[in-house]
């Protein structure tokens, strides 16, 4: 008996997989250790950067195999955020990566691309205005979506550029408070997916509530996914998110490979 | 007068590169004596407690009255040169390197005659002169003729100058640039003739103010440097190790926490991440690059300065996870100064009291001022010394330490300073 008979539609993907028709897309960063991680006042905890060290690399340390040791924060590098990372977000159930359902690990995406307005503007904001305009081209977003921030931030592959920091503290862009709270209480979306190192914006921390990404989408039982790359090479509707933390007991998030599958057309 | 040291030819890249040869160490136990009082800048010998006279070499009774009751004391030095000899030659490979050598037969004011290196501004015997005590390439006390007035130059004497680490010509590493501490070092390299000063700055992101100033200095150059970051170290030694004849390490954590007031252990592991780790991984890179150079010319690698702190001694509970940490990186320095001895490397320690920097905002005054810590550390290299406690407050600390370290360790635990 063959597969296809017992799993159509499996097939169907595997065999689009084979003959490319269907693409995988990596959205991740690579770790290491000169990728930069999040700032706060430095008598604050700290997100561990990430950090690794050869365990034995064929010397006497371990002739005949090559390993490292690494350690980094569960906020390091393109990393998911949970509901339980914000204090909006503690009190839901399966708040955390090990207990949140793993169906939405795979979920549909809209790709909303803001990279000309942040090319302008670094704190640049997404607006209620910007989501309307993209579902009058593209459709409404579904429910249990991904709603994906294209900047391009992510090309900019000097961490002193992509943290962007001046004494006013880090300038990258985040979603409006107006734009989170639409996308939550009008679209009912999976989560916000950002370029730069935070979903909220560098500024943020001066919105109302401060990060409003952070406290309505958690509070709200929503995920983030920040340090995402290559939202350029997605369309703005049809891709399909995989991003499958770590399961880490009680972890409020954690660095993941995030890829995204892509389907061309016949 | 002694000429000024002039700007060394550049190396011929076709010869090999000299190795060290230290001159002779053996000491007995009690001579070693001589060689901690050096360590910290003083000639010092033993005065007999019941008859006065004072004693060279040293030793176990009193030359005069046979008494055990001897006391190390600072010596004044001063002395008359009774004979002096010029060295054309010697089975010692150290001395053979570095012919001729002037040495002299000095009658001390306070009674013992005494072997001493001549510096080459003593006149010829009769004369008067002052005897110090310096530390050697082997890193053992000697004694030095120095003559009686002082002059512009004089440090730049040969045979002093293997001594020490004057700073001039030499070419220094900095490993934290952005902290206060940092660039007074780096202001006091330059102003005290480095050629160039490589300034590590970890986090490029994070601005702070200062270093772009610094940067605008001839001799500086800006270099990425994270030392809980082994691939940025290795990264730097591989850059620089070639070139670096002193490195200082200033890089440090330091937050005000003992163990009750925080949660957890992510500050005393920051602390220990860079105060320890940080100085275990740059020495595994950077060390034996300094080694192999030891011998390398006028201007040869020469030394290695950790900044410690006063509370590397005993602990002081309001800032206890740093002062463990500190601890930590004192007894691994003692490890980098025992492996780097054979080549001839100066491993200073330098043990501040509290500086008066962002992590010390609540201290009260005295706190140490970075310029003052910093001409400390060029005073310490020029002078061959190698533990170093600049400032009121760590004088005081090592005083009591010293007196007794279970007395210290009960009036801090009572909420002293």
């Amino acid at each position: 008996m063959s597969m296809a008979t017992t799993a159509p539609l499996l097939s169907a993907l595997v065999e689009a997989m084979r003959t490319r028709r269907i693409e995988v897309i990596d959205l991740t960063q690579t770790l290491t250790p000169d990728f930069p991680q999040i700032a706060l006042p430095p008598e604050m905890g700290q997100c561990w950067p990430f950090r690794i060290e050869e365990a034995s690399n064929y010397d006497a340390r371990g002739p005949g195999w090559y390993w490292n040791n690494f350690s980094c924060g569960e906020h390091t590098g393109t990393h998911f955020d949970a509901p339980i990372h914000w204090i909006s977000g503690r009190d839901l159930p399966n708040n955390a990566v090990d207990t949140i359902p793993v169906q939405h690990f795979v979920a549909p995406a809209c790709v909303v691309d803001c990279s000309t307005q942040v090319a302008q503007n670094p704190d640049y904001l997404l607006t209620v205005d910007d989501l309307l305009a993209f579902e009058a081209q593209h459709g409404r977003i579904p429910a249990g979506a991904w709603l994906l921030m294209r900047t391009d931030w992510s090309q900019r592959s000097d961490p002193e550029a992509y943290q962007n920091f001046d004494e006013t503290g880090q300038h990258t862009p985040g979603p409006s408070t107006e734009a989170v709270r639409f996308l939550v209480d009008q679209r009912d979306v999976l989560g916000f997916g950002s370029e730069a190192i935070g979903t909220d914006a560098g500024q943020g921390y001066h919105l109302r509530p401060p990060y409003p990404c952070h406290y309505y989408m958690h509070g709200a039982g929503r995920y983030g996914l920040q340090c995402l790359a290559n939202l350029d090479k997605l369309p703005p509707t049809g891709a399909v998110i995989l991003s499958p933390p770590l399961k880490i007991q009680k972890g409020s998030g954690s660095p993941l490979r995030v890829l995204a599958l892509v389907e061309h057309a016949a | 007068m002694t000429m000024p040291l002039m700007r060394p030819a550049r190396k011929n890249p076709i010869l090999r590169t000299p190795q060290m040869n230290l001159p002779p160490s053996a000491r007995s136990r009690v001579a070693l004596s001589l060689t901690a009082a050096a360590a910290e800048g003083r000639f010092e010998l033993q005065v007999c407690q019941d008859c006065d006279s004072v004693q060279y070499p040293p030793r176990e009774a009193c030359v005069h009255c046979v008494s055990p009751r001897l006391k190390w004391r600072a010596q004044t030095g001063l002395g008359q040169l009774l004979a002096s000899t010029t060295l054309h030659h010697s089975n010692d490979l150290f001395f053979r390197e570095r012919l001729p050598w002037r040495l002299g037969m000095v009658a001390l004011d306070a009674g013992p005659s005494v072997m001493v290196h001549l510096h080459s501004e003593v006149g010829e015997a009769p004369s008067r002169l002052r005897v110090g005590a310096r530390l050697d390439r082997a890193g053992q006390a000697v004694l030095i003729g120095f003559p009686e007035k002082e002059s512009e130059h004089m440090a730049d004497d040969k045979m002093l100058r293997e001594m020490g680490s004057d700073p001039k010509f030499r070419k220094a590493l900095v490993t934290d640039g952005k902290t206060p501490v940092g660039q007074a070092l780096v202001r006091a390299l330059v102003k005290a003739g480095a050629d160039i000063v490589w300034v590590g700055h970890a986090e490029p992101w994070k601005k702070l103010p200062g270093l772009a100033e610094l940067a605008a200095l001839p001799q500086v150059t800006l270099l990425p440097l994270d030392l809980s970051n082994e691939r940025s170290v290795i990264t730097l030694a591989g850059e620089i190790g070639g070139k670096v004849d002193i490195v200082i390490n200033n890089a440090e954590v330091h937050r005000s926490h003992g163990i009750g007031n925080r949660t957890g252990t992510d500050v005393a592991r920051m602390e220990m991440e860079i105060n320890y780790l940080g100085l275990l991984r740059l020495s595994q890179a950077l060390g034996p690059a300094l080694q192999g150079r030891a011998a390398d010319g006028v201007t040869h690698a020469s030394a290695w300065v950790n900044l410690l702190s006063i509370y590397a001694l005993s602990n002081f509970p309001p800032h206890g996870t740093y002062s463990a940490s500190k601890a930590a990186a004192y007894s691994l320095s003692q490890c980098l100064r025992a492996e780097m001895r054979p080549s001839g490397i100066r491993v200073v320690h330098v043990f501040p009291g509290p500086i008066d920097d962002e992590w010390n905002q609540n201290m009260p005054p005295p706190k140490l001022s970075p310029e003052a810590l910093a001409s400390a550390v060029i005073k310490a290299l020029r002078d061959g010394t190698e533990d170093v406690y600049p400032g009121d407050v760590a004088q005081e600390w090592l005083q009591r330490w010293r007196d007794n370290p279970k007395v210290l360790e009960r009036e801090i635990a009572a909420g002293g300073t």
